[in-house]
């Protein structure tokens, strides 16, 4: 198997959410932390698309910044391979998708300036000429026209911009994408021209994909392999096809239940109760067995440790007795 | 079901609805010829994306359009009572009473000042003759039927003491403490995580039933629909251009925008290879085509198309507004 | 819909319009074509500041030329003859017999000179330490704020008297007077530029937490260029709001220093110089000398503030 393009090691990032410093002494409490990311760790290999999956609260955004160096984690690493120019990363190997396309192009920006501001930040090409015909030629790559540089954000709809943040993304020519929740923002029928038009992307340039994502349906479309979080752990990670076709971990089984499909037509459901619960104040040990329908005893004391695929007492039990079927 | 409902008297119906902006560029024409019913206990899906006028249908029913907006054609009845034209108290008489309302953030429906069951008891006692402390009674019911955890003690807590599914849970029981005809609920999932948005679509199909509430669900979520909707209209740049029963239009979907809309959307079943693409977005208000608003998307369009709106024709379960089946209905007649 | 105007431009959605043509099409001028306020205290700021700016060629002298006096022309009412040179003068004559039209003409410009300067000044400070303070946050932040908090709890006037009292203690006297007006900018911006901080402080977190500038953050942008490049454009509508209401409170600033002796010099007088002159003589019956520079300012400062009022409106997308 080839080098993976990035190794996540043990990384966990920890937010102060404390109250502010004059409060907090008045008030005689004590610094409060917020484990936003705790203990994660997953290999992406070359080529592929690798996602992580999980509801409001998981940690994945926070990964997708950890890995593109918006934020340091607390602890642990993130390590690329040589390709990438190892643990201080080349300038422009990674780039970044984000979900608000609204948001992510300066409204104050031409186009064409937008999707140069890598070349310009890289100075690679130098010359103005080169850059502006790459300009042109992303533009085309991405489905629009070149005439489209000398316009303003605010001339398109939302996929087409989404169009022009990866244009940009791929004038620093990287080899790894993070794309974060790329298509929320976007209507169905957008969202496939842009499922479609990374799927092309990946395979003409041989792009690595981190994916993030809270719709499964999509992310099932998209991934080589699927990493599920919850309240920012990773608890299970598995090609799609195997994921999907069996869950080892309960929350993962909840997810796919979860999801309205239409396939099912008017069906009937006893949906698993609770929330998620606040990553402030996190239930003991396994962080799920409050809402899990195969809790133990074990699961309120221990974190049960990841083995690489899950990270649950009960699946790990079931895997020494032999059987894998959690329903 | 839903073909029983149409016998029937429909509790909510709608007929040749237009909505414009006026604004200095012109008049924009946001809704069009807008009709449909909804029968008693039933669940109509309106789906579209943005843009499409799926939310400003109902704002227009519960009479909320605010200016430089107005209704510029049409009727609407709720329960044979003309509601379109009555006036600001009228409305808002309806509204509460006899139209109750889901919005997708469950805070823009809860005053943050005042205790939930208070809030809830409000509804009652401004709408039903009942006492102060009937009222509270039943609006632990509702606190109870909605699946609130120990409503005793929440029925005194505040807004911010509840979780996003709990709220929404709030919310439903304030929009059906008035015991309303129609439900109203304008994405009610959409700001929710995928396993409490599973809890409040049972919830919200299981109250249907119990209470034969008819309820009006606008989503852009496809998947929200196909589990929860008896029938399903599907819009695009202001106008319904599909309506039936929700197995039909997602199965055999008959105009080329459903169609296009069902292969785009990632199934958890199947893995395909490669999602049905639309090409373009749907149009501004202030750049809607002539003729067939989709046309320009549309990888079927004749000449027709480009001359006419297309009518609202009967295509086997369904309706669909495109001139492809027009034709097909005109061949069939004549041959027959 | 085939009823819907049509754009004039070509159907490949670039705009070829030159920026005035835009302009003429774009909501912010409808809104003001729609808005007699705006309209009228829009011509009657352009008329002034013209008439400010050609005070040289459309006054009838120089009043602070004493060649260009004539004595025996002193004192005259505005709109009768003098009674020795037969001449007569709009707003009258001063005792030196200068012309009051001409006067408040060349101390109008001053004025304008001080304030827009001293807006300018303001705002550049202002802006810069905004940006710092949200872009960068921490300690740079806490410092540059809590100065503007306290700046911010004394009157602009006074710190205006605080910074024009040092400088003139520290400068020579023989170059005070050349100075006075630097002195003046100065003075007036360094009491103004908090107002400026803290919005743009707001505005600048705002933007700040946005996805473009995430995006210029992973591709590597240094923070100076992620300020001035991306978040710099995105911040000035508010800025220009101030700046116009600050523009005429600088005025009035300007005018007040001025009327207590600490503003500019009677050999080279603003407005307010003019009104401290003016209100010697108003007790002995020469009431024009005092009124017309008065009415000016008051007018000048009122059509800017309205100016800057409606901008305000127009730009707040709470209010439309």
């Amino acid at each position: 198997m080839a080098e993976p393009v990035l190794r996540v090691e043990n990384v966990r990032r920890l937010f102060d959410v404390s109250k502010p410093w004059l409060e907090r002494v008045i008030a005689r409490e004590k610094p409060q932390f917020l484990r936003a990311v705790d203990e994660v760790s997953f290999e992406i290999r070359p080529g592929e698309t690798f996602a992580l999956v999980g509801e409001s609260g998981s940690g994945k955004s926070t990964v997708a910044k950890m890995v593109v160096g918006l934020l340091p984690p607390s602890a642990g690493a993130v390590h690329f391979s040589a390709s990438m120019g190892g643990d201080r990363v080349r300038p422009g190997a990674i780039q970044m998708i984000f979900q608000d396309p609204y948001a992510s192009l300066n409204p104050r920006w031409r186009i064409r300036d937008i999707i140069a501001e890598p070349m310009e930040a890289l100075n690679h090409p130098a010359d103005p000429a080169a850059r502006a015909a790459r300009v042109a030629d992303l533009l085309t790559l991405v489905g629009l026209s070149p005439l489209d540089g000398e316009k303003y954000p605010h001339q398109f709809s939302g996929g087409q911009r989404q169009r022009v943040a990866i244009a940009r993304a791929l004038s620093s020519e990287p080899q790894f994408l993070v794309c974060d929740e790329p298509t929320s923002a976007l209507d169905v029928s957008v969202q496939a021209q842009i499922l479609n038009l990374m799927r092309d992307l990946q395979e003409r340039l041989g792009l690595t994909y981190l994916f993030i994502s809270h719709n499964l349906a999509v992310v099932r479309h998209m991934a080589h392999r699927i990493g599920v979080m919850y309240l920012g752990r990773l608890v299970e990670v598995q090609e799609t096809e195997a994921l999907f076709a069996a869950p080892r971990h309960p929350y993962t089984r909840l997810l796919i239940d979860a999801v309205p499909d239409l396939e099912q037509i008017g069906r009937d459901r006893v949906p698993v109760q609770g929330e998620v619960p606040s990553p402030i104040n996190p239930p003991s040990g396994c962080t799920f067995h409050p809402r899990c329908p195969l809790a133990m005893e074990i699961c309120m004391r221990e974190v049960p440790a990841f083995d690489g695929s899950v990270a649950c007492h009960a699946a790990k039990e079931r895997a020494m007795a032999g059987g894998l079927t959690l329903s | 079901m839903a073909a029983d409902g149409m016998a029937m008297d429909p509790v909510l119906s709608v007929r040749n609805l237009s909505l414009e902006f006026v604004t200095r560029r012109g008049v924009l024409r946001a809704l069009n010829e807008i009709s449909f019913d909804i029968a008693r206990g039933e669940v109509l899906g309106v789906v579209g994306e943005s843009g499409a006028g799926k939310s400003l249908t109902g704002t227009a029913i519960i009479g909320l359009i605010d200016k430089p907006g107005r209704l510029s054609g049409g009727e609407i009845w709720l329960k044979g009572q003309r509601i379109d034209n009555i006036g600001h108290d009228g409305l808002r008489k309806i509204r509460g009473r006899r139209i109750g309302m889901i919005f997708q953030d469950p805070l823009t429906s809860l005053n943050p000042l005042f205790r939930v069951g208070d809030q809830i008891a409000e509804t009652i006692l401004t709408h039903m003759p009942v006492s102060k402390a009937e009222a509270r009674t039943r609006a632990l019911a509702l606190l109870t039927e909605v699946g609130i955890p120990a409503p005793e003690s929440r029925i005194d807590a505040y807004p911010h003491e509840f979780s996003g599914g709990m709220r929404q849970r709030v919310v439903i029981a304030l929009a059906l403490a008035a015991e309303p005809d129609l439900i109203i609920a304008d994405e009610p999932t959409t700001a929710l995580d995928v396993s409490v948005q599973a809890q409040i679509i049972t919830l919200l199909k299981r109250l249907c039933r119990t209470r034969g509430t008819s309820v009006m669900l606008i989503t852009h979520d496809m998947g929200v629909i196909a589990e929860t909707a008896d029938r399903v209209a599907v819009m695009y740049a202001g106008r319904i251009v599909e309506i039936g029963p929700v197995a039909d239009v997602i199965r055999h979907p008959k105009h080329p925008y459903a169609t296009g809309l069902m292969g785009a959307i990632p199934a958890l079943g199947a893995k395909v290879q490669r999602l049905t693409q639309i090409t373009g977005a749907m149009p501004r208000l202030n750049a809607i085509p002539a003729g067939c608003a989709f046309r320009p998307r549309c990888t079927v369009a004749i000449g027709k198309c480009a001359e006419a709106v297309p009518p609202l024709v009967p295509v086997g379960a369904t309706s669909a507004r495109c001139w492809l089946h027009d034709a097909q209905v005109e061949r069939s007649t004549s041959h027959g | 819909m085939a009823d819907m105007p049509s754009p004039a431009t070509p159907d490949d959605g670039i705009d070829r319009r030159s920026a005035f043509a835009r302009f003429l099409d774009s909501d912010l001028f409808f809104a003001f074509k729609s808005s007699p306020v705006a309209i009228v205290s829009f011509i009657v700021s352009v008329v002034m500041i013209g008439a400010a700016l050609l005070a040289p060629v459309i006054s009838t002298q120089n009043p602070f030329n004493p060649a260009e006096l004539n004595l025996m022309e002193g004192m005259t009412k505005p709109g009768t003859a003098n009674e020795f040179t037969g001449k007569s003068f709009v707003f009258g004559t001063d005792p030196q017999g200068r012309d009051m039209y001409s006067a408040v003409l060349y101390g109008t410009r001053v004025s304008l000179l001080v304030g827009a300067a001293s807006v300018l000044f303001s705002a550049t400070i202002g802006v810069f330490l905004g940006l710092m303070a949200g872009y960068l946050g921490g300690r740079t932040e806490a410092v540059i704020m809590r100065v503007a908090d306290i700046q911010l709890s004394f009157p602009a006037i006074l710190i205006a008297l605080l910074v024009f009292g040092v400088a003139r203690g520290i400068i020579p006297p023989a170059q005070q007077e050349g100075a006075t007006l630097i002195l003046l900018i100065v003075a007036i911006g360094l009491s103004n530029w908090a107002q400026y901080a803290r919005t743009v402080r707001g505005s600048t977190l705002i933007e700040k937490g946005k996805e473009y500038v995430q995006a210029a953050r992973v591709i590597g942008r240094s923070p100076l260029v992620i300020m001035v490049r991306h978040i710099l454009p995105n911040v000035m509508g508010p800025v220009l709001v101030i700046a116009t209401i600050n523009l005429a409170l600088a005025i009035i600033e300007e005018a007040t220093l001025s009327f207590l002796g600490v503003g500019m010099p009677p050999t080279q007088p603003s407005l307010g110089t003019l009104i401290r002159i003016g209100q010697q003589f108003l007790f002995s019956g020469e009431w024009w000398i005092l009124f017309f520079p008065a009415m000016t300012l008051v007018i000048l400062a009122l059509a800017i503030n309205m100016l800057g009022d409606w901008l305000r409106d127009a730009l707040n997308p709470r209010l439309q």
